[in-house]
């Protein structure tokens, strides 16, 4: 193996265990009753927002929905400024105005993400098209889940993509549940990836728990978006491990997902990707500094969280409208 | 001053707007078409490429959120929908979207769109063809609203829109874009949420929009004959609107009627009336009038037709009722 793609290895494994770590800190808080705020975890899925992200450039844009703390973090968002905005403070990247499942960081390319299914995706069409007309060589991603693919403006986009060949990748992250809804309840068919066909642009399954192979797939398809050639979508299959929402795992929405979920527990991403390093002869002491690491930032984070004010009630009608813009 | 009309108007601030700002750029249904809408951007995509003017897929919810992800992304789009009823479509990006963008992320990503929503109605269309929904976007926080009657308004506020930073919701109307008027060739911009009065009197207060206000002013010179003094106030943006204007004129007349040509229940004349009583009450003398459509659909058949939209006659006829009437004398304060 070479450095180059060793180097790569230890830099998804940080983001994967950033994004995991910090999600079970989240969990421990809205467990003991700390966090009010929905939070829809993402832990199980890390490979795919590191392994994508991983791909971009930090002015490359980045939309998400209500479960986007991973995407955040992945592309480089500010841990103490996502506590801080779940816990509703000033200092939140959304200064107490979003919480979870409104994120913010301008400065890597997170415009914005959003809990209305699958409403982010006509977004980064949209931001894809202000680079084709800028020229500016960015690229945007527009992750999103099975159930969004249900949603009309979700194919409607992806027809406008491929038509105007716009520089954006749709990865739709498959975790084959819908809140408590599977998959074949909702479709006739598993056959996510056929969307592509259908609006004439390449589209590929991917090993969701495979961030290495995540990675490969999105360099393939950045590159084909920086170069103007269109948009590509890509299908990663995954699981959720634990609930719709919150910290629960889920097991009274039936039987199966009990049965699936043990599968999916066997094939942790992180543990997947550990393995892959070992055997090109990471240590296992290059690990516990990565996770002492990460365990010192979320700890670090959720004290500036806790240190920061709410915003005050006067400010209850502040940026209604905007009014920087120029 | 030369003379444009209203459609001629709004193509002008487009072609300005596009040369002076290449952020700008417009996306939508029907813009290659020479009658698509109207005379509005005829030859734009021409004279500005169709890069630039997108003449769109049958997508309004997707091409309106393309808006919108651009505007995030720094851009100024405008995306026009050449029938509003086709515009619910699109309600996510605009209210879901759109308007919430500034508040839920405190004022650090603006969402700079401007949305061009056209009433186009009359001549047998029925319920889907004839919709004028300005109310329903009037509710939602995070919009700004305008609706032009003169052809001078008609380019001042495109173009103040596009310059605004935050959403704004242009509705033009197709009964207005033969009517001609001043128009001045340089850029300029009418402030949104500014009213004015079109005829200055004594009599009672007329408030409208859009369509309406022009009919307002035409039932005037019916009124003035017939030995009537109305003041007519061009509201010009419903949201935001000119209070003061409107307040003020109350305090001199005494007398509200509200004219809008969409539906009443929880109307544009619904909050204007609402927030007279709540604010100008001691200064009525008569209760406050509206003249809307009817709570019902557009119909189709020509009677039908007559019956429901407000013209000029409507208006003079409203205006006749309101001065008969007056508020009972029980209620009466003397200020």
């Amino acid at each position: 193996m070479t450095n180059h793609r060793l180097e790569l290895l230890r830099d998804l494994y940080s983001r994967m265990v950033t994004i995991r770590l910090a999600e079970e800190r989240l969990a421990d808080l809205v467990t003991a009753g700390e966090v009010g705020c929905p939070c829809h975890l993402y832990i199980g899925q890390e490979a795919i927002a590191a392994g994508v992200c991983a791909a971009l450039e930090t002015d490359d844009t980045v939309w998400g929905g209500h479960r986007s703390h991973g995407h955040y973090l992945a592309k480089g968002g500010d841990l103490g400024a996502m506590f801080a905005e779940i816990f509703g403070k000033v200092l939140g990247c959304a200064e107490g105005r979003g919480g979870s499942m409104h994120l913010l960081a301008t400065d890597v390319g997170i415009l914005g993400t959003v809990p209305i299914v699958a409403a982010t995706i006509p977004l980064a069409t949209g931001a894809a098209l202000a680079s084709k007309l800028r020229r500016d060589g960015r690229v945007a991603i527009a992750f999103f889940g099975d159930g969004a693919m249900e949603e009309g403006h979700c194919h409607e986009s992806m027809n406008l993509a491929a038509l105007y060949a716009l520089p954006i990748v749709f990865v739709c992250e498959n975790n084959f549940y819908a809140s408590h809804m599977a998959l074949t309840g909702r479709r006739a068919a598993d056959n996510l990836v056929t969307a592509a066909d259908a609006h004439a642009m390449p589209g590929e399954v991917v090993d969701g728990n495979d961030a290495v192979a995540v990675y490969d797939a999105a360099v393939r398809a950045v590159a084909r978006a920086r170069a103007g050639v269109g948009p590509t979508l890509l299908e990663c299959r995954t699981f959720r491990w634990r609930g719709h929402v919150g910290p629960s795992w889920d097991m009274d929405v039936g039987v199966k997902r009990r049965d699936e979920l043990q599968q999916w527990l066997d094939r942790d991403p992180i543990r997947l990707l550990r393995r892959v390093m070992e055997s090109a002869g990471v240590a296992g002491a290059a690990f516990d500094e990565v996770d002492e690491r990460v365990r010192a930032e979320i700890r670090a984070a959720e004290a500036f969280a806790r240190s920061a004010p709410c915003p005050p009630a006067d400010e209850l009608d502040t940026h209604v409208y905007a009014t920087g813009a120029r | 001053m030369r003379t444009l009309t209203y459609a001629a108007a709004i193509r002008e601030a487009f072609a300005q707007l596009l040369e002076a700002d290449p952020r700008v750029f417009v996306i939508g249904q029907g813009l290659w078409s020479p009658w698509y809408v109207g005379q509005s951007m005829t030859g734009l995509d021409v004279e500005f490429g169709r890069e630039r003017i997108l003449d769109s897929p049958v997508a309004e919810n997707a091409t309106t959120g393309a808006a919108v992800g651009a505007a995030l992304a720094g851009m100024r789009p405008i995306v026009v929908h050449p029938r509003m009823d086709f515009m619910l479509l699109a309600v996510d990006p605009i209210v879901n979207q759109a308007a919430n963008w500034s508040y839920m992320f405190a004022g650090k990503v603006p969402a700079p769109v401007v949305i061009r929503g056209i009433i186009n109605r009359g001549g047998e269309q029925a319920a889907q063809h004839s919709q004028a929904l300005q109310a329903m976007f009037m509710h939602v926080p995070g919009l700004k609203i305008v609706m032009p009657s003169t052809p001078y308004d008609a380019k001042g506020l495109l173009i103040a829109a596009v310059n605004d930073g935050n959403p704004v919701l242009y509705i033009d109307d197709r009964w207005l874009y033969e009517a001609a008027g001043p128009v001045p060739e340089e850029m300029y911009q009418v402030p949104i949420g500014s009213g004015v009065v079109r005829r200055p009197g004594t009599d009672l207060t007329v408030v409208a929009s859009s369509y309406v206000a022009a009919q307002a002013v035409e039932a005037a010179r019916t009124l003035e004959a017939r030995g009537f003094d109305p003041e007519v106030i061009d509201l010009r943006s419903i949201k935001p609107w000119d209070r003061e204007l409107v307040f003020a004129s109350i305090r001199k007349t005494s007398r509200l009627l509200v004219v809008d040509g969409a539906w009443k229940t929880c109307g544009v004349a619904a909050e204007i009336a609402a927030a007279a009583a709540e604010h100008v009450f001691e200064h009525l003398s008569a209760p406050v009038a509206r003249l809307t459509l009817p709570d019902a659909p557009a119909p189709m058949s020509r009677p039908l037709e007559r019956a429901y939209y407000i013209h000029a006659p409507r208006i003079v006829e409203a205006v006749e009722h309101l001065m008969a009437s007056r508020r009972p004398q029980r209620a009466l304060v003397l200020s």
